[in-house]
């Protein structure tokens, strides 16, 4: 044990001697963690966003789809979902999407029912009662996008081509950014004369089912039912969620997998490369008693060293830039694209998992590019070194 | 289902250890071929150096075979939300069952990493290398798994489609995709805990006794029991261990206990379990591979009493629960 440490140190003081030569190292070796760690924590604390938020989302949604488009959906199918069993709520739901020429970006307009509005409890200003007419609520990302304050009034154009002013009753905090950022309630009421929206129909219903474990049959009962629907669980919403967080952090990877080959490279190069100075020093260390194990060991021990260094440095790195920062280099890549940004405040989350698979794509390959160069390195004879 | 960041480094570290052991059988062979303890040619020289190289290659790949193992069950476990029915890490194995191949090739290529380490710290050890040609034999024998555990990852991992929303409608109703169990069926549980408490006692009295006497048939008699606690170990994990660790009757998954919901205990559990395996195994090996002029007796007790005691830690980590929660399974068992 006693010898090893003291290799330990022999090696940590071989480390400084060249410092130059191992900072460089070290640089990009914490540059490629930090890149690596930032994608791994933004898109984990972004699926356990959409997780968290889905978890207030209605069991079921089901749409209309026409030719495979969705459509409007006729109002009266609530009256036959409601008689299966175990079926609570059954709502409609009046939403769309509102290109403001003006701004030059897309918000999502939401008809607010009765229960919605009694929960809304994130906001500066009040809340309305549903029956109010030309009155919404904003998210912050909406407000700031047309300088509006409580009690100012927002215009949005109609499908018919008129425009209508709404006051502002309330502005969301930040507390649900991703969620309500771009939002803008109003009462359904209003939502069906803006968009034109057909007596008689809404965009999607809402089903609330009692139990969890049928949430399935009734799905199934409400597709046979009415074939042309198309009932989403909240299973199938996160499912598709996570799935796609881990396709798209998984293709950001695979990207970066070039920057893991050159950096390998770079490694495999710069411990090959060892200067006549090192070869000496080995060739004295060897002529002394070293073995050829003792010399690997100790090349080993600075791998390690300089890995666990970078590891740490990238990765304290990367959480800074996500959680701190709002990971501004990453975001736009993975969050989607649009003009209204939400500013991202996420909730820090780190799991030994990430950890584990950051050691997988950064520090394993480290260490398999310098086996074949430390193993050369102790082969040096120690009578040609010093001769030379 | 390829692009998951588990997955790409799963892929990447089970690939880069293959080609090490490509290599290094390749040279291995070499090794076989030429291996001359008498001539001192360039040659041999070069060989002789060569095996410097190729341990330390070999120790790497048990290194990340280990870590693999457990990175494999995590990644199985986090993707285990994509698939209907899934409860936890079986339910993805079962949503593709070559899965559970792929798990059991990387436990057996964690013995026979280790077993052939063990020979190689032997021969490294003893003056005139005798088991250099046996060792790169195995360890060309030893290959085709390490290609069948990449080829069994691969197509694991591109037969798994997650159930997401497809156009036309839910995943749900596009294929009969559901009804896959998603618990491991354990064996009755009384006659189970029986067994495992005997076979126990039955390893730690066996290795006690080979630690105190180094008697060769104690050390084969252990190496044998080694394997049985082993299996034993594993089935009486999902019959019984587990439900102590959950504390609900009915749920038997050896892969929960990884998670941080029940405080990691599956890391040290399994990692004494392995070892206290491993370790068991050792003597008995070794007495295989006995050449002359090694002080094998030493190293012996010295494995042994590893051995016995990583199998008292492992004994106690699974028995806290069963004495200090206020679980039992009376009325089940």
């Amino acid at each position: 044990m006693r010898r090893h440490l003291m290799i330990l140190e022999f090696a940590l003081s071989c480390l400084c001697r060249r410092k130059y030569k191992n900072l460089a190292l070290l640089f990009a070796f914490s540059l490629l963690v930090f890149i690596l760690s930032s994608i791994l924590l933004l898109t984990y604390a972004l699926k356990k966003e959409a997780i968290e938020i889905l978890q207030g989302a209605p069991e079921i949604t089901v749409q209309r789809t026409v030719a495979g488009r969705h459509e409007l959906i006729p109002v009266e199918y609530i009256n036959k979902i409601k008689t299966i069993p175990g079926v609570g709520k059954v709502e409609p739901r009046y939403w769309g999407y509102y290109y403001d020429p003006f701004i030059g970006a897309n918000y999502t307009l939401l008809g607010a029912n009765r229960d919605m509005l009694r929960k809304i409890e994130i906001l500066e200003g009040k809340s309305f009662f549903s029956e109010q007419k030309g009155v919404c609520i904003v998210g912050k990302g909406v407000a700031k996008a047309y300088f509006a304050e409580v009690g100012d009034r927002i215009t949005i154009i109609g499908a018919d081509g008129i425009s209508y002013t709404f006051k502002i009753a309330g502005i969301f905090k930040t507390a649900s950014d991703i969620l309500t950022n771009d939002l803008i309630i109003l009462s359904n009421d209003d939502i069906k004369r803006l968009f034109q929206i057909p007596t008689g129909f809404a965009t999607d219903i809402v089903v609330e089912v009692y139990n969890p474990e049928e949430i399935e049959t009734v799905a199934e009962k409400i597709k046979k039912l009415f074939p042309s629907t198309r009932p989403i669980t909240r299973e199938e919403i996160l499912r598709t969620y996570e799935s796609l967080f881990d396709w798209r952090s998984g293709m950001i990877l695979t990207m970066f997998i070039a920057a893991v080959v050159a950096f390998v490279i770079l490694a495999w190069d710069k411990a090959t490369g060892l200067s006549a100075e090192e070869r000496r020093e080995i060739g004295i260390l060897k002529a002394i008693g070293w073995e050829s194990s003792d010399i690997m060991e100790l090349k080993f021990w600075e791998g390690f060293v300089l890995s666990s260094l970078s590891f740490f440095t990238g990765l304290i790195g990367g959480y800074m830039h996500v959680f701190f920062f709002g990971a501004p280099l990453l975001s736009t890549a993975l969050k989607g694209w649009s003009v209204v940004f939400p500013t991202l405040k996420l909730t820090p989350y780190v799991s030994a998992y990430q950890i584990l698979v950051l050691l997988f794509l950064t520090v394993v390959p480290y260490m398999a590019s310098t086996i074949v160069p430390s193993w050369k390195a102790a082969m040096t004879e120690p009578d040609q070194v010093m001769r030379g | 289902m390829i692009l998951h960041p588990g997955i790409i480094a799963l892929l990447g570290g089970t690939s880069l250890v293959t080609v090490m052991v490509l290599y290094s059988s390749y040279e291995g062979f070499k090794i076989i071929r030429y291996w001359d303890r008498e001539s001192s040619s360039a040659r041999q020289l070069s060989l002789e150096r060569k095996t410097y190289l190729l341990s330390s290659m070999i120790a790497f790949v048990l290194a990340i075979n280990l870590l693999s193992l457990f990175l494999f069950i995590y990644t199985v476990d986090d993707i285990h939300t994509q698939f209907v029915g899934a409860m936890c890490a079986t339910g993805t194995l079962n949503a593709n069952t070559i899965g559970w191949w792929a798990l059991l090739l990387k436990v057996t290529i964690f013995f026979v990493s280790s077993i052939w380490i063990l020979i190689n710290y032997i021969d490294q050890r003893t003056e005139n290398l005798p088991l250099v040609r046996k060792k790169y034999a195995s360890l060309i024998l030893f290959l085709p798994l390490f290609i069948l555990d990449v080829y069994f990852e691969i197509k694991f991992f591109l037969g798994l489609s997650p159930d997401v929303i497809t156009s036309c409608c839910g995943a749900l109703f596009s294929e009969n995709s559901r009804g896959i169990a998603s618990t491991l069926a354990g064996l009755p549980i009384r006659p189970m805990k029986y067994t495992f408490f005997a076979t126990v006692a039955a390893y730690f009295l066996t290795g006690f006794l080979s630690y105190r006497y180094t008697k060769i048939w104690l050390i084969y008699l252990t190496a044998f029991l080694a394997i049985l606690f082993f299996f034993i170990s594993i089935v009486s994990l999902i019959s019984f261990i587990s439900l102590y660790f959950y504390e609900i009757p009915t749920h038997h998954c050896p892969f929960d206990i990884l998670q941080k919901e029940y405080h990691y205990v599956g890391y040290p559990l399994y990692i004494t379990l392995l070892g206290a395996t491993v370790f068991g195994l050792f003597p008995g090996f070794a007495e295989l591979m006995k050449a002359e002029g090694v002080p094998l007796m030493h190293w012996q007790r010295r494995w042994l009493l590893t051995a016995l005691l990583l199998l008292i830690v492992f004994f106690l980590i699974v028995l806290y629960p069963m004495i200090f929660s206020s679980f039992t399974l009376e009325g089940y068992d």
